[in-house]
């Protein structure tokens, strides 16, 4: 009987079932009266947005599959089957493909919410980290997925980025041919991303509890960027912030339905729409939005090599930015100079994102360089002295003295 | 603050409160949203538009000597198409329908006028088998029809069950005659 966990709840089938396997007890305990900083703003719907979106990508991808056949010679056919005869089938492709764009809008509002208010700082550097391999294990999705269609785009992007392993010295070359399979991009390239596409969302499934877990330890940080001290200072997670988070979902949803309804092609490519040609190039080459900005970084870089690393790298920071920035003080409201940089940051990855999106010359070229060398600046140069000499503001003494300064008199 | 609206619930338990209102109307509001998300993925794993459009199919018929069947694939399914004789139309005429274990006509499942062509999905009603006789040389059993190896079920040349352990005749699918010698299944 040592083993048998002591429930409290009245009903005698929870009970039941709780004192055996306690997973009523964990999520009243993680989701119901878990202790979370009352003075949230609306920046942190954006986890719940992410795991909504999840679910989404999830579901709309399964019955997808069903219908989409990842063989070169029908895989374009098969997607507009999907269009034109499967019932609703024009609905599940364009959520699942405007789904990736609402996710990785939803997942980086998500980091530079972390950036801004200072997330990933200690305790929480681990919870930080695995939430960046969460955002290789999107990308590695997102492109995958953006293979299958096997139109122009899915075609020459696959070339394109299984090409940038080919800059790595001596084993390059074999290392694009095992991607591969073969000689080019072809029938067994296609395959195996049909496999990885539907195995990684599951991976990534994996990682986000893992993600939530160490969230639950640390707690959530708060736009104050201090910790709370006592029961004053905190709200039980359910009704307030399961009702807040669910204000979020509705407004998300209400632009999900816009995008898929209204401009289901507003973030596609026309170039999409003609069935891969392994003899011909099309004119303009560009990766979807998400990739803009590392895309930017690859093409700053006169050489192969080094573009590649830099792009990477430009990934890699994150997993370091924990001990790049040395200040002690998380929110950025009590940080005016990081304050200012941070901005000058968001300015930076959207020049970078419009750099992207341009052939790379006249003023493209130099706007493209100038913000590369920015981006690692800032992370590698500004935040490690910004915490020796930053002045920052005086922290409040508490979370409820700082949002009800009368209570507290 | 929880403490001070739960106790506030407390004190009026028994009223409905603009609050059950509220929640009420949420979870209807959610319950709806997640039903008309749930309808276009279930229905897309209906049979999409290729498919129905693949359900009606012509076939020329004429070449098919008396005394024996053909089998054509419709929806996936064989169908057997038979010429009988007019031994065997007389045979099936005269077989008393109260006897039969699904009681059926013959004259029910051919077309008048064309009574010399039985068409039924030839798929056996017990298990799915696809029983034997379209060739003179097959196994008919012993009511000259139909004859299914799996589990012994035998039909007439009605296609009509005469031996469990198949509990139906053979379905007669929808068809109809274009010209003497050509039939639209579907």
């Amino acid at each position: 009987m040592v083993g048998l966990h002591k429930s409290e709840f009245k009903n005698p089938v929870i009970n039941w079932i709780d004192t055996r396997l306690p997973l009523f007890t964990m999520m009243s305990k993680e989701y119901g009266v878990f202790p979370t900083p009352k003075n949230f703003n609306y920046f942190w719907n954006f986890g719940a947005l992410a795991m909504v979106n999840l679910v989404i990508m999830i579901v709309t991808g399964i019955v997808l599959a069903m219908n989409y056949d990842p063989n070169t010679g029908n895989a374009f056919e098969s997607v507009e089957r999907i269009m034109r005869d499967v019932n609703y089938g024009w609905l599940l492709r364009y959520v699942h493909a405007n789904g990736a764009s609402m996710f990785f809008i939803v997942v980086y509002i998500h980091i530079f919410r972390g950036l801004y208010y200072g997330s990933y700082k200690k305790p929480r550097e681990l919870l930080w980290m695995i939430g960046v391999v969460i955002l290789l294990l999107m990308m590695a999705t997102g492109f995958m997925g953006y293979v299958l269609p096997w139109g122009q785009m899915s075609y020459w992007g696959a070339t394109v980025i299984t090409n940038l392993f080919s800059a790595i010295p001596v084993v390059g070359d074999s290392i694009v041919t095992l991607l591969w399979g073969g000689f080019s991009v072809d029938n067994p390239t296609l395959n195996r991303f049909f496999s990885l596409h539907y195995l990684l969302p599951f991976v990534i499934v994996g990682v986000v509890f893992l993600h939530i877990v160490a969230l639950h330890i640390t707690g959530s940080n708060n736009p104050l960027g201090i910790e709370p001290k006592d029961k004053q200072d905190t709200l039980p997670f359910h009704p307030y912030y399961t009702i807040k988070d669910s204000v979020g979902i509705c407004v998300y949803l209400m632009v999900f339905a816009v995008l898929v309804f209204f401009a289901p092609g507003f973030f596609g490519d026309p170039a999409n729409w003609t069935p891969a040609n392994p003899l011909v190039t099309p004119a303009a080459i560009v990766p979807e939005w998400y990739f803009l900005p590392f895309y930017a970084i690859l093409r700053a870089v006169p050489d192969k090599l080094g573009g590649v690393l830099m792009m990477f790298g430009a990934i890699a920071v994150l997993f370091v930015l924990p001990w790049l920035d040395t200040s002690p003080v998380r929110s950025a409201k009590f940080r005016p100079i990081y304050r200012l940089l941070f901005w000058v940051l968001i300015v930076c990855c959207f020049v970078l994102g419009a750099v992207g999106a341009h052939h790379p010359e006249g003023i493209w070229v130099i706007l493209g360089r100038v913000c590369t060398a920015y981006y690692f600046l800032h992370f590698l140069v500004l935040l490690p002295l910004l915490g020796k000499f930053e002045k920052t503001l005086p922290l409040p003494e508490s979370i409820s003295q700082a949002v009800l300064p009368a209570a507290a008199e | 603050m929880s403490a001070t609206a739960q106790e506030h619930n407390a004190g009026h338990a028994p009223e409905h409160t603009k609050r059950d209102f509220l929640k009420l109307v949420a979870a209807s509001g959610a319950a709806i949203g997640v039903g008309a998300i749930a309808w276009p993925l279930i229905d897309s794993l209906n049979p999409s538009s290729d498919v129905l459009a693949l359900s009606s199919a012509e076939y020329e018929i004429g070449s098919i000597p008396a005394g024996q069947g053909i089998t054509v694939v419709w929806r996936g399914k064989p169908v057997f198409v038979r010429h009988r004789t007019p031994d065997e139309i007389k045979t099936a005429e005269g077989v008393k329908v109260a006897d039969l274990i699904d009681p059926a006509t013959d004259e029910s499942r051919v077309k008048a006028g064309h009574e010399q062509w039985l068409v039924v999905v030839g798929i056996c009603t017990h298990l799915g088998c696809i029983p034997l006789g379209n060739k003179t040389t097959d196994a008919r059993g012993d009511f000259g029809g139909y004859f299914c190896p799996c589990h012994g079920s035998q039909y007439d040349v009605s296609g009509r069950v005469r031996h469990g352990p198949a509990p139906l005749n053979l379905p007669v699918p929808p068809y109809a005659f274009l010209t003497d010698t050509r039939i639209k299944i579907g």
